[in-house]
C-alpha cells in the first residue's frame, strides 16, 4: 500500500474519535462566507430604524394620547373583563372539549355521530355569526321554562333577565372554541401508544382511572402546544363580542373612547399594547406548562450524554415514537 | 399431562382448584378463528412455556386469560373463577368494567414491549397501582416498590424514568410492577423479544427467581433453553391448535408431530 495517499496533516481532515492521552487538535479551516446573509441581515435593520424614526415622529400615532389612555382606569377595566372572558371561555371550552373528545372515540355510533355532527356545526360557521346569534337568544327564546314539555311549566324565566350579556358572550365563545378544543385533545389521546392503556388494565386500572393517570398526563404533551394557540387566539377573538352586543372589553372600550375623542388611531396602539403584553405573558405559562408535562422525555438526570432515542424535550410528538416497528420506543438503546 | 376434558368436581379444595383452565377455547376476530378450541390446565405453582411460530394463537390466549381479549366459545377459569363473565342460573352475564378490573388485579401481565408508563419513574411505575387500585398507603407502597426493585437488581435505578433505562431494565421494572399487586399468576408475553440478545439473560434470571419462588407462570418465549431449564411443561402451539404438549425436555428433544419437529429443527 502506497503511504503517500495517507493525507496527514492536511488541513481539514477529519480527526480521528476522541479519547486516548493526546486529544487532538480541533479542526483549523477557514469559514465559509454568507455574504448575501449579512447584506440582508443590514437590509433589514435599516428598514426597521427608518421605520421606528419616522413612527416617533408621525403626528398620525399621537403618543401623548397613547400614553394618556395606557393606564386610563377604564381601558385596564375592560383589560381585565377581556381577560375573564378568555379564562372562562378556554375553561369551559377544555371542558366540553374533553367530552366530546371523548364522546368521538366512543364505539356507540349515536354517540359518535351526535359529537360529530356538534363539531360541524360549530367549526362550519363563522364565530362572528354565532356570537350575533347568541346575542338574539332572548328573542328566539323569550322565556326559559322548567316541566314536563308539552305541558304548562312549573317555572319561566325571562332569558333576557336570566343571562347577562357577558355570560352570553362566554357561551358563544366556549361553545365555539370546544368544537376545536375537541379535536386537539381527540388527536392527544389518539397520539398515546395502545400498550399503555393494556398495560394500566392489566394492572387492574378502571378506565378512569387510566384517563387520568396514564392516558391524559401523556396526551397532554400533544395537547398543550396547540392549546395555548387557541388560548391567545381566544384572547383576541374576544374582541368579537361587540356582536352579541358586549362592549366592557378592551377593543369595544377603547373603539368607545376613540368616539368621544375623534381619534381612532392612538387607542388602536393602546389596545393592541395589552393584547400583546397578554399573549406574551401567556407564552411565558405555555413554556413551563410544556416543561412539566415532558416529564421522562428529557435528558438523563445524571449527566452523561446518553443516545436518547428520537425524543426531543418540547411538546412535539415526533410520530416515531409511535411507530410499533421500533422496539426502542422508550429509549431503549440506552446503556 | 395439561390436556384436560372434564370439568373440575366443584366440591374439589383449593388446593386442587387449577390455577387456570381452558376448556374449548376459541377465538375469532371477524372470520379469523385465532384460537380453535384450547384446552389447557395450568397448575398452583406451575410454569407453562407457550412456544411456536408467529401467529399461532400464543398471545391471543395469553391476552385471553386476563380478558384482555373476550373468548368467543369455551370455558376460560382462574382460580376457579370464570374470566369475564359470572354465571348465574346456568346464564352467562357480562361483568361489569369495575369486577373484571377486579379480577384482573389478581393476574400479573408482562409486554413484550415492556409498556412501562414513561412519565412516571420507575418507583412511581411499580407504586401507581397498589395506591390507585388497592387503596395501599403510600409509605407502604413505596416500601415494597424499594424492595421489588432490589429484587429485580434494578434498586440504584428507581429514580429512573423508562426512557433512561436499557430495555432490560424496563422489562425488570415491568416485571416489578406487575409483582406490586401480588398477583397469583404471572402471564409473559415474549418478554425478551424486544431486547438486545445480551440483554435477554438479566431478565431472565429474573424470571427464573420468579420460578423457583414457587409463582405460577404461563410465559409465551421462543427462549427454548429458558423452556428446557425452568419450565415444568411445555405447549406447542400453531394455527390456533395445541398440537404437542408435554414436559420440556420431552418435547423438545422428542417432538411427536412433525409440525413440531420442522418448528424446533430451525430455533434449536
Amino acid at each position: 500500500m502506497s503511504t503517500s495517499a495517507s493525507g496527514r496533516g492536511a488541513v481539514g481532515t477529519v480527526p480521528p474519535p476522541h479519547g486516548g492521552h493526546d486529544e487532538p487538535a480541533p479542526i483549523k479551516a477557514v469559514k465559509l462566507r454568507h455574504p448575501w446573509r449579512n447584506v440582508f441581515a443590514v437590509v433589514l435593520v435599516l428598514i426597521l430604524v427608518l421605520f421606528v424614526l419616522d413612527a416617533a415622529q408621525r403626528p398620525a400615532y399621537d403618543w401623548p394620547t397613547v400614553a394618556k389612555y395606557l393606564f386610563d382606569r377604564r381601558v385596564s377595566q375592560a383589560a381585565l373583563v377581556t381577560l375573564e372572558l378568555t379564562a372562562l371561555s378556554m375553561l369551559f371550552a377544555i371542558i366540553i372539549g374533553v367530552i366530546l373528545a371523548i364522546m368521538r372515540l366512543s364505539p356507540n355510533p349515536v354517540v359518535k355521530s351526535v359529537a360529530w355532527f356538534y363539531l360541524w356545526i360549530f367549526r362550519g360557521t363563522p364565530v362572528y355569526v354565532q356570537l350575533v346569534f347568541w346575542g338574539l337568544i332572548a328573542i328566539i327564546y323569550q322565556t326559559i321554562d322548567v316541566g314536563i314539555p308539552f305541558t304548562e311549566p312549573w317555572v319561566s324565566f325571562d332569558t333576557a333577565d336570566l343571562i347577562p350579556v357577558f355570560w352570553i358572550a362566554v357561551i358563544g365563545l366556549s361553545l365555539n372554541e370546544a368544537a376545536y378544543m375537541a379535536e386537539i385533545v381527540r388527536a392527544g389521546l389518539l397520539s398515546v401508544d395502545a400498550g399503555q392503556d393494556e398495560a394500566a388494565t392489566a394492572l387492574g386500572m378502571s378506565w378512569s382511572q387510566t384517563m387520568r393517570r396514564v392516558i391524559l398526563p401523556q396526551a397532554m404533551r400533544v395537547i398543550i402546544p396547540p392549546t395555548g394557540n387557541e388560548v391567545i387566539s381566544m384572547l383576541k377573538t374576544t374582541s368579537l363580542v361587540t356582536a352579541v352586543p358586549l362592549t366592557t372589553e378592551l377593543y369595544s372600550r377603547t373603539r368607545d373612547i376613540s368616539a368621544e375623542t375623534f381619534n381612532p388611531i392612538p387607542l388602536l396602539i393602546v389596545a393592541s399594547i395589552w393584547y400583546l403584553f397578554f399573549t406574551s405573558v401567556l407564552m411565558v405559562g405555555q413554556y413551563f406548562l410544556e416543561k412539566r408535562f415532558a416529564r421522562g422525555i428529557g435528558d438523563r438526570p445524571d449527566a452523561g450524554p446518553g443516545p436518547i432515542v428520537g425524543t426531543p424535550a418540547t411538546g412535539v410528538l415526533p410520530a416515531v415514537v409511535q411507530d410499533p416497528t421500533i422496539g426502542a420506543k422508550q429509549g431503549g438503546d440506552a446503556r | 399431562m395439561t390436556d384436560v376434558n372434564a370439568a373440575p368436581a366443584p366440591a374439589a379444595s383449593a388446593a386442587e382448584v387449577p390455577m387456570v383452565l381452558a376448556e374449548g377455547v376459541s377465538k375469532s376476530f371477524g372470520s379469523n378463528q385465532v384460537l380453535k378450541s384450547i384446552s389447557l390446565e395450568v397448575k398452583r405453582g406451575e410454569v407453562m412455556c407457550l412456544v411456536g411460530p408467529s401467529g399461532s394463537g400464543k398471545s391471543t390466549f395469553l391476552r385471553c386469560i386476563n380478558h384482555l381479549e373476550a373468548v368467543t366459545t369455551g370455558r376460560l377459569s382462574v382460580d376457579g373463577q370464570l374470566v369475564g363473565y359470572r354465571e348465574a342460573g346456568g346464564k352467562l352475564y357480562e361483568l361489569s368494567p369495575k369486577d373484571a378490573a377486579r379480577q384482573r388485579r389478581d393476574i400479573g401481565m408482562v409486554f413484550q414491549r415492556f409498556n412501562l408508563f414513561p412519565h412516571m419513574t420507575a418507583l412511581e411505575n411499580v407504586m401507581e397501582a397498589p395506591v390507585l387500585v388497592k387503596g395501599t398507603p403510600k409509605a407502604q407502597a413505596k416500601a415494597r416498590a424499594l424492595e421489588l426493585l432490589d429484587r429485580v437488581g434494578l434498586a440504584d435505578r428507581s429514580d429512573y424514568y423508562p426512557a433512561h433505562l436499557s430495555g432490560g431494565q424496563q422489562q425488570r421494572v415491568a416485571i416489578a410492577r406487575a409483582l406490586a399487586m401480588d398477583p397469583k399468576l404471572m402471564l409473559f408475553d415474549e418478554p425478551t423479544s424486544a431486547l438486545d440478545p445480551e440483554l435477554v439473560g438479566e431478565v431472565l434470571d429474573v424470571m427464573k427467581g420468579l420460578a423457583q419462588s414457587g409463582m405460577t407462570m404461563i410465559v409465551v418465549t421462543h427462549e427454548m433453553g429458558f423452556a428446557r431449564e425452568v419450565a415444568d411443561s411445555l405447549v406447542f402451539m400453531d394455527g390456533g391448535v395445541v398440537v404437542e404438549t408435554g414436559p420440556p425436555r420431552e418435547v423438545l428433544a422428542n417432538p411427536q408431530h412433525n409440525r413440531t419437529k420442522a418448528f424446533l429443527s430451525k430455533v434449536l
